[in-house]
């Protein structure tokens, strides 16, 4: 099975129906895969803290959201993790690619990476990095962890993860 | 008219619907002149309540009422877009354009200037957008209600606020009761 293929299991498993994304070279495949799947409703949104809005609308209509995004939207969602997410405690998993990690060809990427951990810190973001393709395992787990402590909880998953770039 | 005015004139009309209101005063007002278990204050995070609100219509089937301002429609763009391909027919976003930052002491905005939101929503997809003046806020927001589309309702007033009490209710139970009148 692709590990695309494997996460979307997984989020389907864990009952997530409602799906936002914004795009990432690294994400392209499990977004298609998001799209393919007929158990999920799929919403791109054009920036993540809309994003977020709508996964925090979708979760008080009853549905168990998601959001998949690039790290560097950390950059721009921190006023809504907090005031948003944390301040009225709900349930948000984060499938994030970590660029700017090793096997990374882009350099401007390295300049939001050296900054993800620490702001995910400092926001008590319970975060996991995903390095190895076995670490997948622990997906299911977390995802059950999220919906059961209420809180935004970041999953990065770094280049040597997705088996690198391919062409690189 | 300004948006305290309107507010409560279409009180009647919110009462029974799910609202997500506006960050800052607009919520201060919603709140201390018909505070409802159905109404989602924001609290903080301006901009988004155009996207909980689309987010919460695409989960159940409910009508969904914004109360949102231009300022913050303008914060969140984006928005536009994302309701012009996705909303569904029980979503209507209602824009309070009172052509300024109301809650931060009446700064313009540039929808005072050459700026319209409406045709703005129009090019972004939005097939159902109504231009009404204040005083026909509550005929405009019933049809809305009545017709089952997905609207973006400009409401053009006056700038100003009233004076009313911050909201000190713990978010937390903002967003469990809210949850509780979704479900019931
Ligand atoms: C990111 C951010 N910037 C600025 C503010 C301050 N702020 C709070 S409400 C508001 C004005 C909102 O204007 P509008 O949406 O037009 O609503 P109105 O009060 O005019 O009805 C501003 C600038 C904020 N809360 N968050
Ligand atoms: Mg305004």
């Amino acid at each position: 099975m692709s590990i695309d293929a494997r996460i979307v299991d997984d989020l389907v498993a864990n009952g997530i129906e409602f799906v936002t994304t914004v795009p990432c070279k690294q994400l392209a495949g499990v977004i298609e895969e998001v799209d393919r799947r007929d158990g999920i409703f799929h919403i791109p949104s054009n920036k993540e803290d809309e994003g977020m809005g709508l996964c925090a609308g979708a979760w008080m209509g009853g549905k168990r959201p998601a959001i998949i995004m690039q790290n560097t939207a950390i950059g721009v969602t921190i006023n809504t993790l907090a005031t948003l997410i944390q301040y009225y405690r709900m349930p948000l998993p984060m499938l994030i690619s970590y660029r700017g990690e090793l096997r990374e060809p882009v350099a401007c990427q390295v300049e939001m990476a050296v900054h993800t951990k620490a702001l995910l810190a400092q926001l008590n973001i319970p975060t996991y990095h995903f390095h190895r393709q076995s670490d997948v395992e622990e997906l299911d787990m977390i995802l059950k962890y999220t919906f059961m402590c209420s809180k935004p909880v970041a999953i990065l998953t770094d280049a040597n993860f997705w088996g690198g770039y391919g062409d690189q | 008219m300004i948006r305290s005015e309107i507010l409560r004139e279409i009180a009647p009309i919110l009462r029974d619907q799910l609202v997500v209101c506006n960050i800052g005063i607009p919520s201060q007002e919603l709140h201390a002149i018909d505070d409802q278990p159905s109404n989602f204050y924001m609290l903080g995070t301006m901009g988004l309540a155009s996207s909980i609100g689309l987010g919460l219509a695409l989960a159940q089937p409910k009508t969904v009422i914004v109360i949102d301002g231009d300022g913050s429609v303008l914060t969140n763009l984006g928005t536009l877009p994302t309701i012009g391909n996705n909303a569904p027919g029980n979503y209507i976003l209602m824009i309070i354009d009172n052509g300024s930052y109301g809650s931060t002491g009446d700064q313009p905005t540039y929808t005072g200037k050459k700026t319209d939101l409406a045709g703005m929503a129009r090019a972004a997809g939005c097939d159902n957008v109504v231009v009404v003046q204040d005083v026909d806020t509550g005929p405009a927001l019933q049809k809305a209600i009545a017709g089952g589309r997905a609207t973006v309702l400009v409401v053009k007033c006056d700038s100003g606020n009233a004076k009313m009490p911050v909201i000190t209710m713990d978010p937390v139970i903002i967003r469990d009761r809210f949850m509780k009148a979704v479900r019931a």
